[in-house]
């Protein structure tokens, strides 16, 4: 086993006793950095540009009369700061990822290998149709594939991440209200367990909404829903598995109830790595349910890559769906179906939501992981992303408080309480010693229904090696928050900043640089 | 002059038909160093449980009910550059806003002092 899963350390002296600061402010390979604009000297530049010899400037009294303040640094400069700042950050390639809702799992180098072929990473959204055959017809591979995964009619792939992707679903919804003369349906229910993200989505698209409680065992109330239904309800907006990381069983019980009081069943699937393969939305009557390609399909996100939000819709909505898609001709050749190409065929489609065809480069990544998984990998992706998060959930459950640990398995989530932390510890200063022991922070303080939550994502990626690791480091932190260990409280102690005030930075935010000479003279 | 709480951690000063309200010493202490408050409108008209103000602190943000029905006299200018008040001086310095009271019965199903510490015991 190469990962260190004992609590073994190394018996060599402690360094840096004795040590005298250096004069530089680096701990040798930890390397300090200013920001680039306490570097690079405005008076210099790494680009030498010949001057212009293009006569006169259309901008008129537009021209920029004094310089900008931009630093100028040589590539090398350039290279260097970067390098060092990404030195002081933390990865998904350095370690295990714990961010509770968000999947940080690998990302395999076979994705980025496909996406960066030429024919589909230097291509143009607007070159004719028939020079990018190849790419369309990844995206309307992707598009069946994901039907086929969830079960459902139709499918937009332009949303750019999970919240776009809710805005479609819920834009849908609204579109096919209106169609059926029921616009005056203006609530969204949105139980306790959902994300976030969906009462911002549904206040967004115009409606109102109203919160539906959870269970003790941290599941949707479905007698308090099916009782707020009614004809004033266009929509009930369900997390699936939810965020405290459980499978919703009545949801099936539940869409039959919104459907026959005249709503739709809007399903934020952006935990469908825990189901993936196994259970089918479209089954459980879900009308429309956004998929993070960025997660379930591995691709980079968090800094290392932009967002994919596809919203797979029913019979019922698939009609009222964005432009563009796709469609197989029966001759093979892909159709771009656009505002000029849509003819009379969709005429309940609610417009467009993006320039153009969504995140590419996420397209070829996702299919390149579905296609090299097969059927038996993905059902394997969500049986690993269970079995990781419940082994994490059993490997804890003695020493933090797991309030639905009495509910059964988990799914791919396990979620812990600060109950039980000496008198004014909190779950921030386990967040924070973990960072000593070299992991990223679990998710904190959300969900809001447990107290001092502690929402912890394995991913199906990680070993069993790796996770005995962070089990152990997580083990000693707990011990050291039920025992009062003072040194939590002033934890971060080895990363390249100790505990930062966050309540001063979010008190007094500073969000602009100004030249040192500036900021003394302010203070004068 | 007597006080009101809430179960949702509103507190309620009545003084004649003019109430002062604020979030409990209990509430800020659960929500942690508030970053940010924001406080109603002179003149805005409240019913009982609405939401009235937002507060926010490092860890989430939530919605301050209206305890009672009625106009809004005034927001605290002072958590606007201060929202430290919040934590510092719950019950006092700390208020959210002052509103008259349309009916006064709504008083009725609020908890004095005594009856709120005994249901912040058995949280």
């Amino acid at each position: 086993m190469s990962i260190n899963a004992s609590g073994w350390k190394p018996t060599a002296p402690v360094k840096g006793e004795g040590a005298a600061p250096t004069f530089t402010g680096n701990k040798a390979l930890m390397l300090e950095e200013p920001l680039i604009f306490e570097i690079g000297s405005t008076e210099t530049t790494g680009v030498d540009f010949a001057d212009g010899d293009v006569a006169g400037s259309r901008l008129g009294d537009l021209t920029r009369k004094s310089a900008i303040g931009l630093p100028g640094l040589s590539e090398q400069e350039t290279v260097r700061h970067y390098t060092r700042l990404s030195r002081q950050n933390y990865a998904i390639d350095l370690g295990l990822f714990p961010l509770g809702s968000c999947t940080m799992k690998h990302n395999p180098r076979l994705n980025e290998k496909v996406a960066r072929m030429p024919g589909f990473a230097d291509i143009h959204p607007l070159q004719p149709v028939d020079t990018v055959q190849g790419a369309l017809g990844v995206i309307n591979e992707l598009a069946v594939w994901l039907i086929k995964l969830t079960g459902m009619h139709g499918v937009a792939m332009s949303p750019k991440a999970g919240a776009h992707g809710e805005l479609c679903g819920i834009l849908c919804i609204k579109a096919a209200l209106e169609k059926r003369g029921q616009g005056h349906r203006k609530v969204v229910l949105v139980p306790e367990s959902a994300h976030g993200t969906n009462p911002a989505t549904a206040a967004f698209a115009g409606f109102t909404v109203e919160d539906i409680p959870a269970t003790a065992d941290g599941r949707v109330d479905t007698a308090a829903l099916k009782a707020r239904l009614g004809p004033d309800v266009a929509a009930v907006m369900i997390t699936n598995p939810n965020t405290c990381g459980l499978f919703e069983r009545d949801l099936k019980e539940i869409s039959d109830a919104v459907h026959a009081a005249g709503g739709y069943v809007y399903c934020d699937g952006a935990n469908f790595n825990a189901i993936v393969g196994r259970v089918r939305p479209g089954d459980l009557g879900v009308d429309a349910m956004h998929i993070n390609l960025h997660k379930t399909f591995s691709t980079p996100h968090g800094g290392g890559g932009p967002g994919s939000g596809p919203v797979v819709l029913s019979e019922a909505l698939a009609p009222f769906g964005p432009l563009p898609f796709t469609a197989r001709m029966a001759d093979g050749h892909i159709q771009l179906i656009e505002e000029e190409t849509a003819g009379d065929d969709h005429p309940d489609t609610f417009g467009r939501m993006v320039a153009f065809h969504g995140q590419m480069g996420m397209f070829t990544r996702a299919l390149a992981y579905i296609l090299s998984h097969g059927a038996d990998g993905l059902k394997q992706v969500a049986e690993d992303a269970v079995l990781n998060a419940n082994y994490v959930l059993r490997s804890l459950e003695d020493v933090f408080d797991a309030p639905f640990a009495g509910a059964g398995p988990c799914m791919h989530e396990a979620i812990f309480s600060d109950k039980g932390f000496a008198a004014g510890f909190s779950t921030i200063d386990a967040a924070k010693a973990l960072i000593d022991e070299g992991f990223h922070p679990m998710t904190m303080y959300f969900p809001l229904v447990v107290h001092g939550a502690m929402l912890i994502e394995p991913t199906e990626t990680e070993s069993r090696a790796a996770l005995d690791q962070f089990i152990g480091a997580l083990r000693s932190v707990a011990e050291r928050a039920k025992a009062g260990d003072p040194s939590l409280k002033t934890a971060p102690h080895f990363a390249p900043r100790a505990r930062l005030d966050e309540t001063l930075a979010a008190r007094k935010p500073v969000l602009t640089w100004k030249p040192l000479v500036v900021q003394a003279e302010a203070a004068e | 002059m007597s006080r009101y709480f809430t179960e949702d951690h509103e507190w309620i000063d009545v003084d004649g038909d003019t109430g002062t309200v604020g979030i409990s010493d209990y509430a800020q202490s659960q929500l942690g160093d508030i970053v940010f408050v924001e406080v109603p409108d002179a003149g805005r008209s409240l019913s009982k449980g609405d939401e009235a103000a937002v507060v926010e602190s490092v860890k989430a943000a939530s919605d301050v009910y209206s305890p009672v029905s009625g106009n809004v006299l005034e927001g605290n200018p002072a958590l606007t550059d201060e929202p430290a008040l919040v934590n510092s001086d719950p019950e006092g310095e700390g208020w959210f806003f002052k509103i008259t009271l349309s009916d006064a019965s709504e008083l009725d199903a609020l908890m004095d002092e005594t009856a709120y510490a005994a249901f912040v015991a058995k949280l």
